[in-house]
């Protein structure tokens, strides 16, 4: 008999997870029930009074605007994304079109942020250029308001939708197209009931990739952001190490991990639902469609 | 001869596509021109996101250019003022705490990587050939920490290790970054030990094989290149990071992003500058012969 050395294998790894990850998010959950201690800490008696602050109109503020940034800072991603990997995926030179797109993805990603107030702040480059044409006499401050939060965000994750997006449309058969052209499909509907519904894998993945690091952002709100730009990232890091409000900052970062969730399991679960009505129902169906049924490999 | 007509048979083609019904008694020669002139048209979906490529990579490269441009400027802020060299020698003779904080960020980026590629690799391995209690736990627990936004990562260690005692530095920081990269190494260790033929493995064990022998001569060169990824891939992660090192650093732990974090919180510094001129042209220079490397090695 072979011995199982898979739990000594998964063993050392498990255990840290454990210690390093697990039980510090058990930590925050347990704080988040739990009284505040006024000298930061947390005292050991059960409270919902964590929960209750999450009500306080300053905070739905924010995270009603955290929401509506990460939308709109997504969408405008999936916007561009979208016919950039497409671009790369019928381009003749793949591999150079890739890199051309992870260059600037291996960039510090304090200096992509600083890159920009370096361009849109007062003594900025922007600023320069339209003193130069003649458009201002004066300098414009882009920096610290909700646009440039948004900019920056797509900028910085631009590359996470194009990557995933790229991959599954280089898997697509495009004959498909051709085929429903051939048929007397305009264009756009070809891209819209052939293309779009066998790529929507890709979407997904692409709309959590941007999506999920931008509902959290931190740096960026902070360092172009102003006042009234501030997401929830910013608010927990401001309880935890200027407030010391342990169990606030305990309350609202379980609410950034299920709302989190939320999202992510909402999309897991269109993507699945939906299905791939050309690709099925014409039978052209894919080996794959067939694999997934047990036995159905073989037959 | 055989080569006009095929460019005959793919003209009529073309317009059997385009045009419905066929016009009557059309001569070759037009049949090809409206075949062209179909084609164009239908080429032009590509043509436009192209040119949004086009536009995306623009995009994408001109804060670089303003930083390669700006880090040559002579005076201190704002406008143009004449070419000059004074940043980086001064990045280079005159920033001690910068060169310490690179110091701090490379050591840190290469334990916590080896760390984690050991970590991750083994878990690998033994979640791909067995099947045992905890291996589910093992497995979404190597993909949670991914999906979680950074900030609730960052936090909840500093909470942890006020509450076990741990002073802030870098061995804070180190631990830190060994837990976000372990999921890292995981999944492409992972993916690369699905792609390998687990007979060879059998064959090796039937042949009298010891498992640690399987282990060192079979398994790992096989999935070396799933190893190499995982460990660069881990290694840029933990250079990369700032939301995370922000709350788990302490005074004599600073990295590199949380040196140019404070440099640049009051505005635009030349030195940060030309230090990103330096690391991009580094990274480059670094990363690209690293993965044609990678590249061949996978081929073989």
């Amino acid at each position: 008999m072979k011995r199982n050395y898979g739990r000594l294998y998964a063993a050392p790894q498990a255990l840290w997870l454990t210690v390093f990850f697990a039980a510090p998010l058990a930590i925050i959950v347990a704080y988040s029930f739990l009284k505040r201690d006024l000298y930061g800490g947390v005292l050991p008696q059960p409270s919902l009074g964590a929960y209750k602050a999450l009500a306080n109109p300053t905070l739905l503020t924010v995270t009603w605007r955290t929401l509506w940034v990460s939308v709109a800072a997504t969408f405008f991603t999936i916007l561009i994304a979208l016919p950039c990997g497409y671009s790369i995926a019928r381009s003749g030179n793949q591999a150079m079109r890739l890199f051309l797109v992870i260059v600037p993805f291996w960039t510090n990603f304090l200096i992509r942020i600083y890159a920009w107030i370096a361009i849109l702040g007062n003594e900025g480059f922007l600023n320069d250029l339209l003193r130069l044409i003649g458009l201002e006499a004066d300098s414009t401050q882009f920096l610290y308001n909700q646009g440039a939060v948004v900019l920056v965000l797509v900028y910085m994750y631009l590359p996470y939708a194009i990557l995933p997006l790229f991959s599954t449309i280089d898997k697509f058969d495009f004959t498909l197209l051709e085929a429903a052209r051939d048929l007397g499909a305009s264009r756009m509907q070809a891209i819209r009931k052939v293309l779009m519904p066998n790529i929507r894998g890709g979407m997904v993945t692409a709309v959590l990739f941007t999506f999920i690091p931008i509902f959290g952002a931190y740096a960026v709100p902070l360092l172009v952001g102003g006042k009234d730009s501030y997401m929830l990232g910013n608010v927990i890091a401001d309880q935890v190490t200027k407030t010391r409000n342990w169990p606030l900052a305990s309350s609202i970062s379980m609410g950034v991990t299920v709302l989190t969730g939320i999202a992510a399991i909402l999309f897991a679960l269109t993507s699945r639902r939906s299905k791939h009505p050309v690709v099925e129902e014409s039978g052209i169906g894919p080996v794959s469609a067939t694999a997934g049924i047990p036995g159905g490999g073989q037959a | 001869m055989r080569l006009r007509a095929r460019a005959y048979f793919r003209a009529v083609r073309a317009a059997l596509r385009g045009i419905r019904p066929l016009p009557p008694r059309i001569s070759p020669a037009e049949l090809v021109e409206q075949g062209m002139r179909i084609r164009a048209k239908r080429r032009k979906g590509i043509a436009a996101s192209d040119f949004i490529y086009g536009a995306v990579i623009v995009f994408l490269f001109m804060p670089l250019a303003v930083l390669l441009v700006y880090s040559f400027n002579s005076s201190k802020s704002g406008s143009w003022s004449g070419f000059s060299l004074q940043w980086y020698e001064k990045l280079f003779m005159g920033s001690a705490d910068l060169w310490h904080a690179f110091e701090n960020s490379i050591l840190i980026a290469l334990s916590s990587a080896l760390m984690a590629t050991v970590l991750g690799s083994l878990a690998a391995v033994g979640t791909s050939r067995y099947n045992f209690w905890f291996r589910p736990y093992v497995r979404s627990m190597s993909f949670i920490p991914m999906i979680l936004p950074e900030i609730i990562v960052g936090v909840s260690l500093l909470v942890f290790f006020a509450g076990i005692g741990l002073k802030l530095g870098l061995v804070t920081v180190w631990i830190a970054h060994t837990t976000f990269n372990i999921p890292f190494v995981y999944l492409l260790v992972s993916a690369r030990l699905e792609e390998f033929d687990p007979s060879i493995v059998e064959a090796a064990r039937d042949l009298g094989a010891t498992e640690a022998q399987t282990l060192w001569r079979v398994v790992l060169p096989v999935t070396m290149p799933g190893i190499a990824s995982g460990f660069l891939t881990a290694v840029t992660l933990s250079l990369e990071d700032f939301v995370i090192t922000f709350f788990v650093a302490g005074p004599g732990s600073t990295t590199l992003p949380l040196f140019i974090y404070s440099a640049i919180r009051f505005g635009v510094s030349p030195v940060i500058n030309a230090l990103s001129v330096v690391i991009v042209a580094g990274t480059v220079l670094l990363v690209y012969p690293a993965r044609n490397f990678l590249k061949a090695y996978a081929a073989h």
